[in-house]
């Protein structure tokens, strides 16, 4: 096709005439679409073909025995990790594999890493602080001064995770289950259309878990929530909707009891739990 | 004393949340009292020199003699050098071995325009060209000589030697994630590469004599004590300035973001920071801070030469940041004076043994203070403040 047919083409929309800040479009329903995604590390095969679409304001459960390709899938949308073949939409104008770390997250995806990754040497409000949406280029940030109505919108998320009395401490201090509040409050801060939320309730107690279930079934609807989990009491409280990985490809997608259910699911995840 | 670290900053920005926000970074470490402490500090200090020098009969007990106003002013320029150093690795973590090329050049700039004052009043008389110019049989100035006859020009590019070196050098290191130990050795190779460089007479910056014989700076003759005494005393101004500006990058929202970049790279990504160009904006004022020393030094000690970009000069650096406390910017500012102060006084009494001095005075505190003397004032006035540095990573 000749250049001319090309820019003819009124199908095809050129990366260089979306405005980069351009809302997220989400008028066909999916805020996230994977298609035919795979990669692979020095020929071991980490995600396989895989599809899956999030729709907007949704909340998802991701469950998969280990190596099934969880944090991999969560490496490909933020930009972290370039895929072999495929291709991943935030909305539908946003094409993530153009995409680097920082463009991803302005665009409002935020993600919440398996080890809680809070900074340490910095206070809890200065956690907060940096992770509230804001310009981040380098010459905003170094004339940056917090206005009352983001100090109060730090005040909010303090108030809901709960660390309004630890606000001057430092993050480094906290206990684990702490940190995961904190960065799940960082994520909050961002303000993002869709949050990744990786293990979220790993070392935590059964109270905090409940708060955590709690907090993540508020956000659904006004947010698309995704939730990688182990913890399948966790998962159940939560989970409308269940998507089983396995192998790096979507084994089994529905609700929690027809996922349970299902025999493929059974014989590689939830029996293999059962049995260990 | 703990209100110097990003970490405890806090109830001083709520403290000036009135002042305009235009240019606030800047006027911010006026209101920390550490800030506050540093200047009074440092301005005392001046100011007892000055007095003890000029009021003073020669032969007085406690008269400073204009060499040692010259030394002192030395230590200020080393100070500011140590304090540019801090910048990039007490809070980016971004371990630079190379950052005595930035001093360099800076003295580079400088001493070029020292070169172009003497005019016709050196060996061979030339109206235009330096000795070293005639004796290699050189007739015309090399294209980069030129301009430097203008003082504004020659101070212009005391920042913008150093500051471009830097923005070239840091943009290709950043933009390809190179971090840690890694950047810590192609820092080290840089420098390297430079002081071969200027080795080389075809260079055009004087070989491995390098640029020496200076009359005059702004038509003041460098061999009066009055210059020697101005001299010393922008150094301290400049240190003073230099203090300010890090202090007050530390002190902003951007600080905190060094410091959490520092920790943890991959996070601050992924909350939208463009790491890489904030690697860069600090390393380039960082490399700038560092040529305002070294020209500054030039001028003082009357002579630069290709073995300042030796690659042991930049190391001898981070161990003045290192004793003196690294990541509070006060410290580095002890450090260097210190260790320089030890330097002059155990190179005259045994000139062999300062290597082993220093070596031995770095495992002590290593081992002993791993926060440095600066560590040693905060865990006094404040026993249970966490550590505010991750331990050892460069």
């Amino acid at each position: 096709m000749s250049l001319l047919d090309a820019l003819a083409d009124r199908d095809r929309v050129f990366d260089f005439l979306v405005p980069a800040a351009s809302p997220v479009d989400v008028r066909h329903g999916p805020i996230l679409y994977l298609e035919d995604v795979n990669v692979s590390f020095d020929g071991f095969k980490a995600i396989d073909n895989l599809n899956l679409t999030i729709n907007d304001g949704e909340l998802r459960c991701i469950i998969g025995p280990n190596g099934a390709g969880k944090t991999t899938m969560m490496d490909i949308i933020t930009g972290k990790t370039r895929p072999d073949s495929g291709e991943v939409w935030f909305g539908s104008r946003h094409n993530l594999l153009t995409k680097s770390e920082p463009e991803v997250a302005s665009l409002g995806i935020g993600r919440k890493f398996q080890k809680p990754t809070v900074f340490e040497a910095l206070s809890v409000f200065d956690n907060l602080e940096l992770a509230m949406a804001a310009d981040k280029r380098v010459l905003p940030t170094l004339a940056e001064k917090l206005s009352g109505e983001q100090r109060s919108r730090i005040d909010e998320v303090l108030e809901t995770i709960g660390l309004e009395t630890l606000r001057s401490r430092q993050a480094g201090i906290l206990s684990h289950g702490q940190k995961q509040w904190l960065e799940i409050g960082m994520l909050l801060m961002q303000r993002p259309r869709l949050l990744l939320v990786d293990e979220p309730v790993a070392g935590m107690t059964e109270q905090e878990m409940e708060r955590t279930a709690e907090l993540l079934t508020s956000l659904a609807g006004k947010q698309s929530v995704v939730v990688v989990e182990h913890d399948m009491g966790f998962v159940r409280s939560i989970a409308r909707q269940v998507t089983v990985l396995h192998q790096g490809s979507v084994l089994a997608e529905g609700t929690m009891d027809q996922v349970s259910n299902d025999s493929r699911v059974i014989e590689v995840y939830l029996g293999a739990e059962e049995e260990a | 004393m703990t209100s110097s670290t990003a970490i405890t900053a806090l109830p001083s920005r709520a403290s000036n949340s009135a002042m305009s926000p235009s240019g606030m970074w800047l006027t911010r470490p006026f209101t920390e009292r550490s800030t506050r402490l540093f200047l009074g500090v440092l301005t005392l200090a001046l100011a007892l020199v000055t007095v003890l020098h000029l009021a003073l009969p020669e032969g007085h007990a406690l008269h400073v003699s204009s060499y040692t106003v010259t030394l002192l002013g030395k230590y200020l320029c080393y100070a500011l050098l140590a304090v540019a150093v801090d910048l990039v690795w007490g809070y980016l973590g971004i371990l630079s071995l190379g950052h005595g090329a930035f001093f360099a050049l800076g003295g580079y700039a400088m001493g070029m325009y020292l070169m172009r004052q003497i005019g016709d009043r050196g060996v061979y008389g030339d109206p235009v060209l330096p000795d070293f110019m005639v004796f290699l049989n050189w007739d015309s100035l090399p294209w980069f000589w030129h301009g430097f006859d203008m003082a504004g020009f020659a101070f212009l590019m005391v920042l913008l030697a150093p500051g471009l070196l830097a923005l070239v050098f840091g943009f290709l290191a950043f933009r390809s994630r190179v971090t840690g130990v890694y950047l810590s050795i192609i820092t080290q190779a840089l420098t390297f590469a430079l002081m071969l460089a200027f080795f080389r007479n075809e260079m055009g910056f004087g070989g491995n004599n390098g640029l020496t014989d200076f009359r005059e700076l702004l038509g003041f003759d460098l061999r009066s004590d009055a210059t020697r005494l101005g001299l010393f005393l922008a150094s301290g101004v400049a240190l003073a300035l230099g203090y300010v500006v890090c202090r007050g990058i530390v002190a902003s929202k951007l600080g905190r973001v060094c410091v959490a970049s520092r920790d943890a790279e991959a996070r601050v990504r992924f909350l939208g920071y463009r790491v890489e160009r904030v690697q860069l904006f600090v390393f380039v004022v960082s490399a700038m801070l560092a040529g305002v020393a070294g020209s500054l030094y030039v001028p003082q000690v009357g002579i630069i030469n290709p073995s300042e970009f030796s690659p042991l000069f930049s190391i001898e650096v981070v161990v003045w940041v290192a004793l003196g406390g690294r990541g509070t910017l006060y410290g580095a500012v002890i450090g260097a004076v210190l260790v320089n102060y030890a330097k002059t006084v155990f190179t005259g009494v045994m000139p062999d043994a300062w290597l082993f001095a220093l070596g031995g005075l770095f495992v002590v505190v290593t081992v002993l203070l791993p926060k440095g003397i600066a560590g040693l004032m905060t865990r006094r006035s404040k026993p249970d403040n966490p550590t505010s540095l991750k331990e050892a990573t460069p």
